[in-house]
């Protein structure tokens, strides 16, 4: 077996992915650029197309993310308990440019999936897709930009958007501190 | 290493609903005391107290005395420390393109209707 790692570089402004996906260009751009296969991936259930511009709304589908923060808490410890999740129509993103089989990006609030928070006055920050084939599939590189101009409220109501993510590295952390 | 056991901290004071929950109401309706956390949460008043007492051991909320009444209030500063909002981002994207590669790799079944 190859690596199939993703590469991440960070600074205070930009996070940048990098992974190969055994998989030919066009199979990837469908999953990325078809709101439906996007939908399905992301864990979103989004109405309509993808189309420059266009502002994307669906729902939020949580499941996934719920139980991973379950199994976090019993192995730390805690007892489970049950998440509040966001419902009903939200909007998620606007798409901003699209290049067949090449660019995708959009344009959202992070963790914006908030029926609070308005997309009109909030900074946003830019995602983006890029697709290039290479010998054992297709090399695709996710950049989201703009970190800097989000405000601190905005970070802590990321908080409740993110808790699968605090659940899982809150047990990488703990493994991390207690191995050290 | 402080660093570290710092972040762990956060992490572990957020990875439970309640708490989680707290946070995002200080996050967005400032300053308030434990009696008004623990209306229209499923806990006592008592448990939510001992929540805070996580939190403000985290560093992640405060505690003033405002007349008769302790108020509550978050510290976004704490949000901020050992970049993990990013981290948590990162985390986030990690996952999603985890999900995207088991699709796109799988070999494409036929659509059922």
């Amino acid at each position: 077996m190859s690596t199939t790692e993703t590469n991440t570089t960070m600074t205070a402004d930009r996070i940048e992915k990098r992974v190969t996906l055994r998989a030919p260009q066009g199979r990837v751009w469908r999953a990325i650029a078809d709101a439906e296969e996007f939908g399905r991936w992301f864990g979103f259930r989004l109405e309509g197309t993808f189309t420059p511009g266009k502002v994307m709304k669906g729902t939020f589908e949580r499941k996934l993310d719920e139980n991973a923060i379950m199994e976090a808490q019993k192995s730390s410890g805690i007892t489970p308990s049950k998440l509040r999740v966001p419902e009903g129509n939200l909007t998620l993103f606007t798409v901003d440019r699209m290049e067949p089989e090449r660019y995708f990006s959009f344009r959202w609030i992070p963790f914006g999936i908030d029926a609070e928070a308005d997309p009109e006055h909030e900074p946003t920050t830019l995602v983006e897709f890029r697709l290039e084939p290479v010998a054992e599939g297709t090399a695709l590189t996710i950049v989201e930009s703009g970190f800097e101009r989000v405000p601190a409220h905005r970070r802590a109501r990321a908080f409740r958007m993110n808790s699968g993510g605090w659940a899982a590295q809150a047990e990488n952390l703990r493994k991390y501190v207690d191995g050290a | 290493m402080g660093r570290e056991r710092a972040a762990a901290e956060v992490f572990f004071a957020l990875g439970d609903g309640t708490r989680l929950s707290v946070v995002t109401r200080l996050g967005s309706g400032g300053a308030l005391s434990a009696t008004a956390l623990s209306q229209g949460a499923k806990v006592t008043r008592q448990a939510i107290v001992k929540h805070l007492q996580v939190l403000e051991g985290a560093g992640l909320v405060r505690h003033e005395k405002r007349g008769r009444e302790v108020l509550y209030a978050l510290e976004p500063e704490r949000l901020d420390d050992a970049r993990t909002f990013l981290d948590g981002v990162s985390a986030s994207w990690d996952r999603a393109i985890e999900r995207l590669r088991a699709m796109v790799e799988e070999p494409e079944k036929p659509r059922g209707r």
